[in-house]
């Protein structure tokens, strides 16, 4: 799951990306309106953590246009000014959650993991498919009851294929979702994933769509 | 004496009393003096009566002074025996006197008022000699009843100023206590104020005398309710702006809490102490915005060398940052004398001078110079860093803005700092962008303050 922390304050965004990094998520941080603009225009983030106050403007602008671009993207505000007033009219703009600083990371990651549900149409925070469980809180994953291994990155592919079962993710979509943007992606790394994947888990459980990407396969 | 209301009774009473006292003292001379002349008038008015009858005959000088003549004396209880009245032949013999007359004769002189004391009590005479008749006519009223006649009137004035006196003086005192009742009623409107009550009290219907008193009250109010307003709107703001630097500090600590990468819990402890660092000097910066605004007009001037604050500002400053900037300060500004608040420009310049450094690039130079224009003398904190964007100039000053080329270590409050000590000192705070790069910040003192 690729998130986009925007968040000016140096030794917080540090915490978020290197925190949430930990909990299993991909993650991208900026410091500023402007580039949280362009980071979002650019990127597909499957949640962004916002911070109301920035140098050069307003999260709320931030907010705001990317609802404009009909971007649907679960936002999580975070911000000091923590009164319901200021709770109200964040989630009135168009923001999914709201959390006052100071803040739990855990409890930062637990509500983006909700968002990422709730924007996927499931009420359950554990996904299944065929015999494979997968519980994105814990980052663990089961097979008929027996627990797997998984890297952070095979996870990674794994959850964002459960995440929408039917869909197609093309190998450019995974990429985003398993690098930040310092990161380098080795060339055929998702191949490489797959292929681990398939091992530890059958080789049934992801198709190949030739020239399009992947999905899952077989029935739920 | 503390209270309004006995010191006001006591003056009333005793102006009352005394001008009482000075009207009977005044009556009493002027009745005295009255009763004096009427009574000698009518002295002398008997003594001719008495004479005429002589002369009428009616009373015989030359019957023996045995058969005295009876001079009839209408009965007065308390002023009977006014006048007593002797007829003397002018050998020496008594011929008649009234009832309550002396045996013993009134008075030795010829004719005219005198006066004689005999048996202890003085009398008034008046003489009228008759050589004619060869008889002398004396009419002597007794001063005892002159006296008591004037003392009678005065009693009649004092028995009733001494009944009055304890009735007046209840009315005195109500009417004080009512006329102060306005005042009462003002304390009573304190005492059941609560403290955070602060809204002006009613002028309606309050006497002339207390409107400038409850005027400077009110203003007193108004000032409260300003600083307190200044002081919740800190403490919010305050509140406020702990809160991210706070955030920032539990992620580290629980990102270092959570991983087992001792690469990722080195980097985390690292920033925590740098967060607490930067936290730290932004609690100072709060302290020092409270306690220039507590300070609500410019405190104490004293005589500064601007020179000497900048001088030792250097070796602090140099001495904590890690900047490799130098600082050089104009020769000039050791011969200036500055009349000020010392810890206002000291906390100024301070602000102004880290801002500089933390802005300047490695080996650049922070130069501190003086400039003398028409009216002002300025001093210039220049540094050669990237300056202020144009439009970000006139919002650096708010609180908490940080521009685009904040530095690492900024609370986004020095530059609010330094303006508002100055505005506190009277002087003034300048931003502009150099010609040459970087950013130039003005220390504009009027002339007024230079010594």
């Amino acid at each position: 799951m690729r998130v986009l922390i925007v968040e000016d304050d140096d030794i917080l965004r540090d915490g978020l990306k290197v925190g949430l990094a930990l909990s299993g998520f991909t993650t991208d941080a900026v410091a500023t309106r402007e580039s949280a603009d362009a980071a979002l225009a650019a990127g597909s983030f499957d949640a962004v953590v916002l911070d109301l106050m920035l140098p050069d403007g307003s999260g709320t602008d931030v907010l705001k246009k990317l609802r404009d671009a009909r971007n649907d993207t679960p936002v999580l505000l975070l911000t000091a000014r923590d009164t319901v007033a200021d709770r109200v009219s964040g989630l009135d703009m168009g923001a999914d959650d709201y959390l006052g600083k100071p803040f739990d990371l855990d409890e930062v990651a637990a509500r983006l993991r909700a968002l990422a549900r709730r924007s996927a149409g499931r009420s359950t925070a554990v996904i299944e498919w065929a015999t494979i469980r997968l519980d994105p809180a814990r980052q663990s994953v089961e097979k008929a009851g027996i627990p797997v291994r998984l890297s952070r990155r095979e996870y990674s592919i794994l959850h964002a294929l459960m995440s929408q079962p039917g869909a197609i993710f093309s190998k450019a979509t995974l990429e985003d979702k398993l690098y930040g943007w310092q990161e380098e992606v080795e060339s055929n790394a998702v191949e490489v994933h797959i292929h681990h994947l398939r091992n530890k888990l059958g080789p049934g459980l992801i198709e190949t769509v030739r020239g399009i990407g992947y999905r899952l396969g077989g029935d739920s | 004496m503390r209270s309004i209301r006995a010191r006001l009774f006591f003056i009333l009473l005793l102006t009352t009393g005394l001008m009482w006292l000075s009207a009977t003292l005044w009556i009493f001379f002027s009745t005295r003096a009255e009763v004096e002349q009427v009574l000698d008038a009518r002295l002398m008015e008997a003594a001719k009566m008495v004479s005429s009858l002589v002369v009428n005959q009616e009373i015989d000088p030359d019957r023996p002074a045995q058969t005295k003549a009876k001079i009839p004396v209408l009965d007065h209880p308390h002023y009977d025996r006014q006048l007593s009245c002797q007829i003397w032949s002018l050998d020496g013999t008594l011929i008649g006197k009234s009832e309550s007359a002396p045996e013993t004769t009134l008075s030795a002189h010829a004719t005219g008022l005198s006066e004689t004391v005999i048996n202890g009590e003085t009398w008034r005479v008046y003489a009228v000699e008759n050589a004619e008749l060869g008889v002398r006519v004396l009419v002597g009223d007794n001063l005892r009843i002159r006296d008591r006649l004037v003392n009678d009137v005065v009693k009649g004035l004092l028995v009733p100023a001494l009944l009055i006196i304890p009735l007046l003086a209840s009315l005195i005192w109500l009417s004080v206590g009512r006329g102060l009742a306005p005042l009462r009623k003002l304390a009573g409107d304190l005492t059941a104020r609560d403290a955070s009550d602060l809204h002006p009290i009613a002028e309606t219907a309050t006497p002339s005398e207390i409107s400038p008193v409850l005027r400077a009250l009110n203003g007193l109010f108004g000032r409260v309710a300003g600083a307190r307003q200044r002081e919740q709107n800190f403490i919010a703001f305050a509140a406020h702006e702990l809160r991210t630097p706070l955030a920032g500090l539990k992620t580290q600590a629980q990102v270092a809490l959570a991983s087992s990468n001792a690469e990722i819990r080195e980097k985390a402890l690292g920033q925590i102490v740098a967060g607490v660092d930067r936290t730290g000097r932004l609690v100072r910066q709060l302290l020092d915005i409270a306690s220039v605004e507590a300070s609500e007009t410019a405190r104490g001037a004293v005589e500064v060398n601007p020179g000497d604050v900048l001088a030792s500002l250097r070796n602090e400053l140099l001495g904590h940052t890690r900047s490799a900037a130098t600082v050089v300060i104009d020769p000039g500004l050791d011969q200036l004398q500055v009349r000020i608040n010392a810890d206002l420009l000291r906390l100024a310049a301070r602000n102004l001078m880290e801002n500089a450094l933390h802005h300047s690039p490695a080996g650049g130079t922070v130069h501190c110079r003086l400039v003398r224009n028409d009216g002002t003398v300025t001093i210039t904190i220049d540094d050669d860093g990237p300056g202020i964007p144009p439009e970000e100039l006139p919002h650096v000053t708010e609180r908490f803005f940080r521009g685009r080329f904040k530095a690492a270590v900024g609370s986004g409050l020095g530059l609010s700092i330094a303006e508002l000590a100055l505005e506190h000192a009277g002087a003034g705070l300048a931003l502009q962008n150099r010609a040459e790069g970087g950013l130039s910040a003005r220390i504009v003192l009027p002339n007024d303050l230079i010594a």
